[in-house]
């Protein structure tokens, strides 16, 4: 047992932080320290200076184009670009799709997609959720009948992230209405969202903000070649995709900058409110602590590829800590983050509330909490 | 960075595991608890013979381990729920005697024939060449059997090694069912031969005595909650009510998830106090433990409290452990300052986290 990094770790450390400072853009720095929003053109320029470096896509082994680290550069690397801080590099197509390709898809796919992918080239949107089919994913409908060399779909997706940017969707569809259980009958498609048929709208949410949105397939056709793996087998990858990430959903690193402008107001403030905001900030920093730590327990015990169903543990706690912290910020900032702009305005003076509302999704995406326990249930106490 | 145990380590938490489980298993823990003692000298002999009572004293004196050894058996006493002194006598006592340079008396532990207690809140003035020592604490563990006393007063800045029957003691179980004494001095005459340090040297190794023992609770606590965990989901399994068993019940799954989510938080705090206690920088020392004290602690209430709840009214009796794991867990809350507490020592001492 031995919890202090090496000598290369360390030195690792340094090159990676001297490569952020030497290279973030100022703009996009401020703007992650201030909980902004960024524009496309800042999330895809960051990604690309870290592809320059080969460091845009973390976890990916080096014979796929990645750089190859262990757990423990991985998570040097992150809590790095959390403490500059920078943006993470696009995690639909370097956490989500990137890894599922890697493990399932075809040489061909690899080829096409992985290097672009990395770039941001392509941008990748999910395609899992539907109107019908949240927490009970299995469930979805957006069918897809086979027509010579191609599926054609129709359906609706829902709460597509940032599917306004996208180039591409990996998308969950029914090819088999008949399976006998409803998990056997789904299929693993890639969608150029750029086909005819493809309509995205807009959610505007609590926080202002549009982010997610609404996808319509109306007769699209999708080549046999975008399939991944095997027909009727897509809800395995599905199951593979969700807890690669979950492993990385801690955000560690952000609920540290939520406490860090907390106790920001909180110097500002009088007594007893001062005392009062710094002692609960306290208490989600030991709690943070502790997380950070089995982080590192779970990443050093993860065997390449493997998916641990104890990441849900890193969910559950990691988003627990991150809404507590966004609120704390809420009411730290008092009255003065009452101010409220939609992200289409000029930008507001605080987004404070706006971030402490976006929060309140941490705990609904990616497999809500009450899905996080089921998981934990089930697979790791045996109930 | 890793996290595995060495070799000898796996083999000391095999033997030790065991070790409780052939010899001290629940009745006998029962039986000793209820006992003049509170606690077994029979398994004192037998951890002596096995070697658990050499770790951590330091090689000069025929010990061997440091802080993961002595974690690998807390999580395992833990399990157990033993009831014998190790903490006060193997942990916080010869901690104390070891670090300042005292180390005769540790081959005595070592060999199972010196309980040691370490009592705190006393004063003392100067006397001629010696101290004359007054003051009382309140519910020192152990120190109804102890034969030698370590005595902090003036906040650490004496730190006294005393026959205990010079000691006024006054013995009775706490609500964990482990022993304590209430103990009193009035004008004790302290000779200069029995001063282990003074100052600022007294007030290091005071603290440093209490991040041991806060070392050694977070490690009992893993092994407890592991315990409780496994009692409790047994019980979801095999307990039918409603035509079906309790784990059908997504409610109560929910609770046990709980239990899993805090035990390992609390595991990971085990860890980074093994760590900790090397940490040179003392701030940064005092910081560490603030952190693991909060989490113990939250971690504690909510596994004992639920893992009655789940159990029932059965676990609620005297003769079922889970209410004797809540007992022990509600003493480990509250030693040492509660969440609450550390929190807010941790909030005093600036936090990890810089303001922006």
């Amino acid at each position: 047992m031995n919890l202090t990094f090496s000598s290369e770790d360390n030195a690792f450390r340094e090159e990676v932080r001297a490569f952020i400072r030497a290279k973030l853009p100022a703009e996009t720095r401020r703007k992650v320290e201030e909980g902004r929003a960024l524009t496309k053109d800042e999330i895809v320029g960051w990604q690309r200076i870290l592809n320059t470096r080969g460091w845009a896509a973390p976890s990916w082994p080096k014979d796929a184009g990645g750089p190859g680290w262990t757990p423990v550069q991985r998570h040097i690397f992150l809590d790095e670009l959390h403490q500059a801080p920078a943006p993470e590099p696009l995690s639909f197509n370097v956490a989500m799709i990137g890894p599922v390709l890697i493990a399932f898809g075809s040489d061909e796919q690899k080829a096409r997609f992985l290097p672009r992918a990395a770039n941001l080239d392509d941008w990748w949107a999910q395609g899992f959720s539907e109107p019908g089919a949240g927490s009970d994913l299995a469930s979805l409908k957006t069918s897809a009948i086979r027509d010579g060399d191609d599926y054609v779909l129709n359906g609706q997706k829902m709460w597509q992230g940032m599917a306004h940017r996208a180039d591409w969707m990996f998308t969950l569809v029914r090819t088999d209405p008949k399976a006998p259980k409803k998990q056997a009958g789904i299929t693993f498609l890639l969608i150029d969202l750029k086909s005819p048929g493809v309509t995205i709208r807009p959610i505007i949410t609590v926080d202002g903000r549009h982010e997610v949105n609404e996808v319509f397939l109306d007769n699209v056709r999708v080549p046999a070649s975008c399939r991944i793996g095997e027909e009727n087998n897509g809800w395995t990858y599905a199951k593979f995709l969700l807890s690669n990430e979950r492993t990385g959903i801690a955000r560690i690193g952000m609920t540290k900058r939520l406490i860090a402008r907390a106790k920001g107001f909180a110097m500002k403030s009088a007594e007893p409110n001062r005392t009062r905001i710094l002692e609960r900030a306290a208490m989600l920093e030991a709690e943070l602590k502790a997380v950070e730590i089995t982080q590192l327990r779970l990443l050093a015990s993860l065997k390449q590829g493997a998916p641990d169903p104890r990441s849900s543990i890193l969910k559950l706690k990691g988003v627990e800590l991150r809404q507590a912290a966004g609120e704390l910020l809420l009411k730290a900032a008092g009255p003065a983050a009452y101010e409220f702009a939609y992200e289409d305005e000029q930008e507001a003076p605080f987004d404070i509330a706006s971030n402490f509302f976006t929060l309140r999704g941490a705990s609904i995406y990616g497999g809500a909490n009450e899905v996080q326990k089921n998981i934990l249930a089930a697979s790791v106490l045996g109930l | 960075m890793h996290f595995d145990l060495t070799e000898e380590q796996s083999l000391l938490r095999d033997s030790v595991t065991r070790l409780l489980k052939e010899r001290y298993p629940f009745e006998t823990r029962r039986k000793a608890a209820a006992s003049p003692d509170g606690w077994s000298r029979e398994i004192w002999k037998a951890f002596a013979e096995q070697g658990l009572l050499s770790i951590g004293l330091g090689e000069e004196t025929g010990g061997y381990g440091g802080p993961v050894e002595t974690m690998v058996v807390g999580e395992a006493m833990g399990g157990a729920l033993s009831a014998e002194p190790y903490l006060a006598t193997v942990v916080t006592g010869a901690t104390a005697l070891r670090l300042s340079g005292a180390s005769q008396a540790l081959t005595e532990v070592a060999a199972g024939e010196l309980i040691l207690a370490v009592a705190e809140g006393f004063s003392a003035e100067r006397n001629g060449d010696g101290w004359s020592l007054s003051g009382t604490a309140t519910s020192i563990p152990h120190a109804d059997c102890a034969d030698q006393i370590i005595v902090i007063a003036n906040d650490g800045a004496l730190v006294v090694y005393v026959e205990s029957g010079k000691l006024k003691r006054d013995a009775h179980r706490t609500f964990d069912g482990l022993r304590a004494a209430h103990v009193t001095a009035e004008h004790v005459a302290i000779a200069s031969s029995e001063v282990l340090a003074v100052d600022a040297a007294g007030i290091d190794l005071a603290e440093r005595v209490r991040q041991h023992s806060i070392a050694y609770i977070a490690a009992e606590s893993v092994g407890l909650m592991a315990m409780l965990l496994d009692v409790t989901v047994e019980h979801l399994k095999t307990r039918q009510q409603f035509g079906q068993p309790l784990s059908r019940f997504q409610a109560l799954q929910h609770r046990a998830v709980e239990m899993l989510v805090a035990l390992e938080q609390t595991r990971s705090m085990a860890i980074y106090a093994t760590a900790a206690l090397d940490e040179p920088d003392a701030a940064e020392r005092r910081k560490a433990f603030a952190a693991i004290k909060v989490v113990v602690s939250n971690a504690a209430r909510l596994v004992g409290q639920q893992a009655v709840q789940l159990l029932g009214g059965i676990g609620l009796t005297e003769e079922h452990r889970v209410g004797w794991g809540l007992r022990r867990l509600t003493m480990i809350d509250l030693a040492f300052g509660d969440a609450d507490e550390q929190a807010a020592r941790l909030a005093t001492l600036g936090g990890f986290v810089a303001p922006a």
